[in-house]
């Protein structure tokens, strides 16, 4: 159980994809405008992630060494048409205001790589922690970006107005905005991490 | 020939896939540390755009549509690039050996580019409508697939260009190596916003 929660809790900050490993960047700057899309792209990313892993770690005995990486690409895509589906059917405004980049989870370097790296090398249970905890990780790291950008961008937060003090600073919710808070971010933590040590 | 030129500045300047809609980032901070990988990549991003474009606009049009399973898209375009990636690979392999050595280890990397499925997604979005291809998709489409691909060498090139010199510069200990990168991708950014104010 210990061991379990640990694979869980690596993902979330020890190697969070966005910020250490620095993996799935596309998705995380272009859905980061708003926290509502954010929150969306994230639960889509965490799902495909934990039952991509769970299905790969099942079938690692069967599958040749050598067409390993189109094996893992169908599995992800499959997961993917279905998390596509599902938006279009339940959620047509999350699905119009992510756009492309629902079906370009199937290339977000961060599933393949958890496929490649953990899921067809361990058992079961331990992959789709492993997924579900760099899916959780992927999430919070949007949610930071986007909270930024959407409440110093354009004065608002999940779509509400929260003040009416200030001019928003409009940069930050266009292209170059996402791109520098990013890099500040990434910066900063590493700051935080060198102090620490 | 107005819309002609619109997806030709468009995608050089205007859309940039890298700097305006994110796609192909990874490649873009992985590889841009010195100019000459950057050519190759470049290259081989050009090369895998337009064949890919090519056969997904066919399989499209002549197979997921008629048969009504579009759907199944994300699926068939992710196996056509991998497979013509390969398929690719394994040409130049045989062909000609002095690109393969520019081109060879930067090939199997544009599978999971995202830049790639990102604009043969694109091309089936724009241009078809309700399951018809609009006038003249066929050329739009690989018109939109080559400049995206300029566009995507372009910027590496620039970008590669300024991290050459950003090594040699004094940056703060926790900024170097990505994070100054990314800053300088937002900057660029910035500067090519001002092709926005292009009216086309």
């Amino acid at each position: 159980m210990k061991k379990l929660w640990f694979e869980f809790i690596k993902g979330v900050w020890r190697e969070n994809p966005i910020f250490f490993i620095v993996l799935g960047l596309c998705p995380a700057l272009a859905v980061s405008i708003s926290v509502n899309n954010a929150l969306g792209m994230g639960l889509a990313v965490t799902f495909v992630l934990g039952c991509s892993n769970a299905i790969i770690s099942m079938v690692r005995n069967f599958i040749p060494d050598k067409i390993r990486i189109p094996c893992f690409i169908v599995v992800i895509a499959t997961f993917v048409s279905i998390v596509e589906m599902v938006l279009k059917a339940y959620a047509p405004a999350l699905d119009r205001s992510l756009g492309i980049f629902v079906p370009l989870i199937v290339v977000n370097c961060i599933i393949l790589g958890r496929a490649e790296a953990f899921a067809s090398k361990n058992p079961f249970l331990p992959s789709v922690f492993d997924g579900l905890g760099m899916g959780a990780g992927f999430t919070l790291a949007l949610l930071l970006i986007s909270f930024i950008r959407e409440t110093l961008g354009s004065g608002k937060l999940a779509g509400y107005s929260i003040s009416h003090q200030f001019e928003p600073v409009l940069v930050l919710s266009l292209a170059p905005g996402a791109l520098l808070v990013l890099g500040l971010l990434i910066g900063g933590i590493r700051w935080i991490k060198s102090l620490r040590s | 020939m107005d819309k002609i030129v619109a997806i030709i500045i468009g995608s050089l300047f205007i859309n940039n896939f890298i700097l305006f809609k994110f796609l192909g980032l990874c490649p873009f901070l992985g590889v841009s540390k010195q100019t000459k990988p950057a050519v190759s990549m470049g290259l081989a991003v050009i090369f895998v755009m337009v064949s890919s474009g090519l056969i997904t606009w066919l399989v499209y049009r002549f197979i997921l549509l008629p048969l009504h399973i579009d759907y199944m898209r994300t699926v068939t375009f992710i196996l056509v690039i991998a497979t013509s990636v390969q398929f690719i690979e394994m040409v130049i392999l045989k062909t000609s050996p002095v690109i393969y050595r520019a081109l060879g280890i930067y090939l199997p990397l544009i599978t999971t580019n995202c830049a790639v499925l990102g604009v043969t997604v694109l091309n089936s979005n724009e241009f078809f409508s309700a399951g018809k291809p609009v006038n003249g998709s066929f050329g739009y489409a690989i018109l939109q697939a080559f400049f995206a691909g300029v566009g995507f060498m372009f910027v590496l090139l620039l970008m590669s260009g300024i991290r050459e010199r950003l090594e040699l510069a004094d940056t703060p200990e926790s900024l170097e190596g990505l994070p100054i990168a990314f800053i300088v991708a937002s900057i660029m950014s910035l500067a090519f916003m001002g092709f926005v104010g292009l009216k086309i």
